[in-house]
């Protein structure tokens, strides 16, 4: 080939993968442009402060619904958080030779299960014992997906905490727990934050699994064993009615939504910003 | 955990524990109650990721027993007749998820090779940035643009198009509904892209130095570097980046549900409504009646579990080939 064809290749090629890139970020600006101009004119006060209107009624809000997503996520929390850093902790220093693949393997696996399964082992472990619909079968649900984004999170920010640390801990005579708990957790809690945020951006979207395990309340929530509402729940439930007025707030809903997932994706990254690690 | 090596010596690799000289009882009691937590959440995670599967079998088993293989291969669907079959959810889920690689395949591997090897520097973050955020956006979200953007654009617009040009093919005919197959390919494509991008950016930036060097110093291009020294070098781990995102596409849920038509149908057409595993298991698992119905639900759940698992497995075991098991973990 001739170096100008080849010059020329070069050329089209830095081109069209250019091309690709902006591509791929096109429906990015069209989702938000269109949530903005869409959601913005249906934000009022009233939309986070009240309940839903009934059918046929203009007005109302999801206030409701916030707080069902909150508490379902603080469930989700409590049973992540912990299970997802002391397994990553493990996984960052363990020595034993099989246990730590298997478990970064079924991890990994895990995080790729689609979130609707997780909704399915929900429903026949919790919703039906219990024979009904319940805030703790959503937020068992969403505690299985975070489990394993916190879980690897953790593991490769203890990975970055330097050695030194851990001997000079275990220099001075300190129990190893203590090390791990006093030393090792604290010098990568910012990454561990990180990764805690990321995941909660994550479930705080998901719809799926909390179809037939929240599945959904038009009122204030009554307790943790009965059905709750959730705002993507209540999102998917106006964009796929036939009334204008709710489209409207499944705007808005979507609108409030991704702001909420956007500041945790951002307080995952702040918590990071120019190091991995507290050093 | 560390705790059981004290006793020996650890030295081989990791850190390298002192013999425990100062700690009294109460810190080896310490240890042992910490180890035990650590160990207890270890076993916690592989046996929930155990019990998700045996709950499944469970669930599914009457519907298995029932219909047996043919559960696989028959497309009637009829809850009141009590038959169950599920070829339209398998056949809806495979060509939707084939059309959305078909899209995003191309385009994502073009924009991480962009931003792993040919633009400035500058560029790289704010693009990359822009990319992740793709991939945060909640797929309920991804469902109302698609029903009140993307499915108007394509009845109006693309449809009629792609009818009038191509529709000798028996791939665009029909009536332009803008909801159905091509609708569901094209929002999962929009999906899967961001994962695509940045898995297979992680792994084409996990490629040796060395290897551009050597390609540069002999005088090839920037692009001739990449295709032969990059792209090469790094092939296992970008098919495990595009079965990564085949995973993500065969379980998406909402933004499908809400585009696809939701008619358990095998057509021709790309046009024609279809329904896909995921979207079944949203719309009818709260109607469920029957013990049999439910099953054969759970069933499809089941299939669903058993087919993203061999997909992310592989998918995981090619990246880790390039990367390491540290990488590839975080998406």
């Amino acid at each position: 080939m001739s170096s100008a064809t080849r010059r020329f290749t070069n050329a089209a090629m830095s081109g069209l993968t250019l091309a690709a890139a902006l591509l791929v970020i096109c429906p990015l600006l069209l989702i938000f442009g269109f949530l903005l101009y869409q959601g913005a004119s249906a934000i009022n006060v009233d939309f986070f402060l009240h309940l839903p209107k009934p059918v046929g009624e203009v007005g109302g809000g999801v206030a409701n619904a916030i707080v069902g997503s909150l508490i379902m996520i603080a469930l989700a929390v409590s049973l992540g958080l912990p299970v997802g850093i002391l397994g990553g902790v493990y996984l960052a220093e363990s020595r034993d030779r099989r246990l730590p693949w298997v478990l970064r393997f079924v991890a990994d696996v895990m995080n790729g299960v689609p979130s609707i399964v997780f909704g399915i082992f929900a429903y026949t472990v919790v919703v039906i014992p219990m024979r009904r619909f319940s805030a703790l079968a959503g937020g068992l649900a969403l505690g299985l997906i975070m489990v394993p984004i916190v879980l690897r999170t953790t593991e490769e920010m203890v990975r970055l905490v330097p050695n030194a640390l851990r001997e000079a801990g275990l220099g001075l005579g300190l129990p190893e727990w203590k090390v791990s708990l006093r030393i090792v957790i604290p010098a990568a809690r910012a990454g561990i934050i990180t990764g805690v945020m990321v995941a909660v951006a994550r479930i705080a979207g998901e719809t799926a699994p909390l179809l037939f395990t929240a599945l959904g309340n038009r009122f204030w929530q009554q307790g943790l064993d009965q059905p709750i509402a959730a705002l993507p729940l209540q999102i998917y439930a106006y964009a796929i009615a036939p009334y204008d007025d709710w489209h409207r707030q499944a705007w808005a809903g979507a609108l409030v939504l991704i702001t909420l997932v956007f500041l945790a994706s951002l307080a995952a990254r702040l918590a990071t910003r120019g190091r991995a690690i507290a050093r | 955990m560390a705790a059981e090596s004290t006793a020996g010596a650890g030295t081989a690799d990791g850190l390298s524990l002192p013999p425990r000289a100062v700690s009294g009882k109460r810190a080896a009691l310490g240890d042992r109650v910490y180890t035990v937590l650590v160990l207890a959440s270890v076993w916690l995670v592989l046996s929930l990721a155990a019990g998700l599967v045996v709950a499944l079998i469970w669930e599914s088993w009457e519907a298995i027993r029932s219909f047996g293989f043919h559960f696989l291969v028959t497309s009637q669907w009829d809850p009141v007749a009590g038959e169950f079959g599920a070829l339209p959810f398998i056949y809806g889920t495979l060509v939707s998820s084939a059309l959305a690689l078909l899209i995003a395949v191309p385009l994502s591997l073009g924009a991480a090779i962009f931003l792993a090897e040919l633009a400035p520097s500058w560029v790289r973050p704010p693009i990359s940035f822009l990319i992740e955020m793709l991939a945060a956006v909640p797929s309920v979200v991804y469902g109302l643009w698609g029903i009140f953007v993307l499915v108007p654009w394509l009845r109006d617009w693309v449809q009629p198009i792609l009818g009038r040009t191509l529709g000798f093919l028996p791939l665009f005919q029909g009536p332009p509904y803008g909801i159905g197959m091509l609708a569901a390919g094209m929002i999962l494509s929009i999906m899967v892209v961001p994962y695509i991008t940045s898995v297979s950016r992680e792994i084409l930036l996990a490629v040796p130095g060395a290897q551009r060097e050597a390609a540069l110093g002999l005088g090839a291009t920037r692009w001739e570097t990449t295709r032969m020294a990059v792209l090469r070098y790094g092939r296992s781990g970008l098919i495990g980046a595009i079965l990564l995102g085949l995973g993500r596409a065969l379980g998406e849920t909402m933004a499908v549900t809400m585009v696809i038509g939701n008619r358990p149908e095998i057509a021709a057409s790309l046009f024609a409504p279809g329904y896909t595993m995921a979207s079944v298991l949203a719309n009818e698992f709260t109607e469920a009646t029957s013990d049999l119905y439910v099953s054969a639900l759970v069933e499809i759940g089941l299939l669903l579990l058993v087919v993203t698992v061999v997909v992310n497995g592989l998918a995981r075991l090619l990246v880790w080939t390039v990367g390491g098991p540290a990488r590839g973990g975080r998406e």
